[in-house]
């Protein structure tokens, strides 16, 4: 596979940027990522970001906590060592609540981290290419992939947008 | 960004700060050599470590009888610290989860370090009931695993097995909320390091690129993470006081517990972030992000739970007298009037009676009285569940098991460790995280960063964009003359890109035009002009020919077949956007030569 070469202009701030993306929008102009020291409030829709669908894994595995705490003490107390607590039955359900509420809440918890981190490419370990390393400070970056935009029709966006750098680097 | 911030609303960010300044300060105090006070705090902190673990051990090698638990009084220090740390551990999660849900943009200049707060508390907390088990070395007969002795399953009947699940699980998500929190921060330390430093905070980060849709989801994780927190760290205090409150003991089993467990513990919990972080703040120079408002808001929350809990004491002496049940009646009475008596005016006076104090506004934002009564607040929490635990116990049914209780050094040398062992953690948090979290405190500059909001913003409500005048400039043109753009860039910023270093493999084309595009220019020659200073249309255009034949002369390289002449006419009409003009011109011209 080819390398992947971007060429990216960095923005001193947010409000540029967003315009930037605006205009990048208006000419059909095709960005490969934007690249922020924060979230940028109303950046996702002029990207055409899909909402996350990360609550839904949440929901997910929080069901799946449910289940495991309640059927696995519903299990143990009623089939595997079924024995009587204070005279109470021995399917006491009131007293399942809290750990199975405890257990939900664990399970959604590092489920979704995990998968947050997964999706994401990121975790322990892993070395990406960064780009510039104002990016985590100050500086707001749009890339362009030199397949899809030619070096002078993303200079001149840079140009015409008011970047204050433009830098390009091989993936 | 452009939301409407009210003109009264104190700005939460001062000193005029840009997003780079804020990366400068938070970040500096992780990359200095430790300043004195933090070499003597961590000393005295690492000491009082070392005689808890000393503590710990002589408890563990001669048995619980080291410590004065007797028949009648079972739980004393021990479950009293265990409570009290689990208290203060739920600030974070409120601060963090909650103030998130209720958008409280102040929560961002101090969850970063209360959240720390939180799971170094917990680890205290959790510290108690493993060694007040006695054999320790078994302790994890508390979880449920399919074992050899049956399998036999603990009672998951039991509040004590419940708490065990709540603070686990609290550890667990406090953890992975912080950290998740924290990844987008050590990037930005990783970007500054060098050397061994860049590849551990490379390794801490994750490889985190701030990519959009990281963001996105970075939010959504936060919000969710935040929602399901927020029930979390409600009921892990709520299931400690079950540990009480479903006993049969007079003055436990009372179903006021939860909620005043709760507010109790986020009571004591602000106490204990507003001592940290007053000093904090001043050690580590953060009065910039941890204001006056901060502190007032903090503050409040203080006065409200600590109201909600003096209401509890109340309640629950009326309700012992009002049940018109004689054990209960005694269990207040001795409470108040019984050998411990001093441990409950003191709860009283410092728990009820100090934070009212916080009614008048000059207290609330004075730094000397909130510190003061954070220490107050303290210690009033842990009167509060010294009380609860082993006065109740001590005046039991029976008045011929009645007895008295007061700790061994073993016991005291154990909580003194746990202090220890609180303060070098947030010690070394301090030196390896930024105490502040960055990235969301850069989210809400424009918002309430001073020069943005309250009484000092130009317009008031009307947030201003701080561009570089040259930004402004170049955006007008670029609007209204967008054929002219060939305009160059601010010499400044180019030069600012070369002070920066910006790594070698990038390659520096802001303002720059390819003169490869001219008849008779290669990249040699470009890259010749481009040193020489040179860097679009517009300035070749202007420069003379002797010029150029100047800098040819004295750069490095032959170039005695290239004549300058044409250049700068090519250059204008480049600069000029007459491209088919200059391809008539170049179709007459020989190798840049008339």
């Amino acid at each position: 596979m080819a390398a992947t070469r971007l060429v990216y202009g960095l923005y001193n701030d947010e409000e540029i940027l967003l315009e930037a993306v605006k205009s990048a929008n208006k000419e059909h102009i095709e960005i490969y990522d934007v690249y922020t020291p924060f979230p940028v409030h109303g950046l996702d829709p002029l990207l055409g970001l899909a909402e996350s669908r990360l609550h839904y894994a949440g929901f997910i595995y929080g069901m799946l906590g449910t289940l495991t705490a309640f059927l696995g003490m519903t299990w143990i107390f009623t089939k595997d060592w079924p024995i009587i607590f204070g005279g109470k039955p021995y399917w006491a359900v009131p007293s399942f609540i809290p750990i199975t509420f405890e257990l939900t809440v664990l399970f959604a918890s590092i489920g979704m981290v995990v998968t947050f981190y997964i999706i994401n490419g990121l975790g322990p370990g892993v070395v990406n290419t960064y780009l510039d390393d104002r990016i985590t400070d100050d500086k707001f970056c749009i890339a362009f992939d030199s397949h899809d935009v030619s070096d002078s029709d993303a200079e001149a966006f840079f140009r015409s947008t008011g970047a204050s750098e433009v830098h390009e680097k091989e993936l | 960004m452009s939301s409407y911030v009210s003109p009264i609303r104190e700005p939460l960010i001062t000193g005029s700060k840009t997003y780079h300044q804020i990366t400068e300060d938070l970040v500096s105090p992780t990359e200095k050599v430790p300043t004195g006070s933090w070499v003597i705090g961590f000393i005295i902190a690492i000491s009082l470590l070392a005689f808890g673990l000393f503590c710990i051990a002589w408890t563990i090698w001669h048995g619980i009888g080291t410590w004065n638990l007797n028949r009648t009084v079972g739980w004393g220090w021990d479950i009293t610290n265990f409570v009290w740390w689990i208290g203060i551990g739920h600030a974070g999660t409120l601060i963090s989860a909650i103030l998130l849900l209720f958008r409280q943009k102040w929560r961002t200049g101090v969850n970063r370090a209360a959240e720390a707060m939180t799971i170094f508390a917990v680890l205290c907390a959790a510290l108690f009931p493993g060694i007040h088990v006695g054999r320790a070395w078994v302790v994890f007969y508390f979880f449920p695993y399919p074992n050899t002795r049956g399998p036999l399953w603990p009672n998951f009947n039991s509040p004590l097995l419940w708490d065990l699940f709540a603070i686990s699980t609290y550890f667990t998500v406090s953890l992975l909320f912080w950290y998740t929190g924290l990844v987008p921060d050590f990037a930005t330390v990783r970007d500054r390091a060098k050397g061994f430093r860049k590849k551990i905070y490379n390794f801490l980060s994750f490889g985190w690129t701030g990519s959009a849709k990281h963001w996105q989801r970075w939010e959504y994780l936060s919000l969710i993470l935040a929602g399901i927190a927020t029930p979390l760290v409600l009921s892990v205090h709520t299931i400690v006081s079950f540990d009480f409150a479903t006993s049969v003991i007079p003055g436990w089993h009372t179903t006021i517990f939860p909620p005043y467990f709760v507010a109790g513990a986020i009571f004591s919990g602000f106490a204990m972030v507003l001592t940290l972080m007053l000093v904090t703040r001043k050690l580590l120079k953060l009065e910039d992000y941890i204001t006056i408002a901060h502190v007032e808001s903090m503050n409040k929350v203080i006065l409200v739970t600590g109201t909600i809990v003096g209401v509890a004491y109340l309640t629950e002496l009326f309700i012992a007298w009002y049940s018109g049940y004689v054990y209960e009646q005694f269990a207040f009475f001795n409470r108040a009037l019984g050998p411990y008596w001093w441990s409950y005016f003191g709860m009283m006076f410092c728990n009820v009676i100090t934070p009212q104090f916080f009614w008048f506004r000059k207290i609330r934002r004075s730094l000397f009285w909130t510190f003061l009564l954070s220490i107050v607040v303290n210690i009033g929490m842990w009167f509060e569940r010294f009380v609860i635990i082993a006065t109740t116990l001590a005046r039991d049914y029976l008045p011929s098991s009645w007895s008295y209780y007061s700790p061994t050094w073993v016991e005291m040398g154990i909580f003194i460790g746990t202090i220890g062992l609180f303060f070098v953690m947030y010690l070394i948090f301090t030196r390896v995280a930024p105490v502040v979290a960055i990235a969301e405190v850069k989210s809400i500059l424009k918002s309430s960063g001073d020069q943005y909001s309250g009484k000092a913003a130009p317009g008031h409500h009307h947030p201003h964009i701080e561009v570089d005048p040259n930004f402004k400039s170049y955006l007008k043109k670029s609007s209204f003359e967008f054929a002219k753009k060939t305009e160059t860039l601010d010499t400044e910023e180019k030069t600012s890109v070369a002070d920066t270093g910006s790594s070698a493999a990038t390659l520096v084309k802001a303002a720059v035009d390819k003169f490869q595009k001219l008849e008779g220019i290669g990249p040699k020659i470009d890259s010749v002009l481009k040193a020489a200073g040179i860097g679009s249309f517009v300035e070749l255009s202007q420069t003379s020919v002797e010029r150029l034949q100047e800098i040819l002369d004295t750069s490095e390289g032959n170039f005695m077949g290239n004549s300058p002449e044409s250049w700068p006419e090519q250059a204008r009409l480049a600069a000029e956007g007459k491209w088919d003009e200059l391809k008539d011109l170049q179709d007459r011209l020989d190798g840049g030569k008339y």
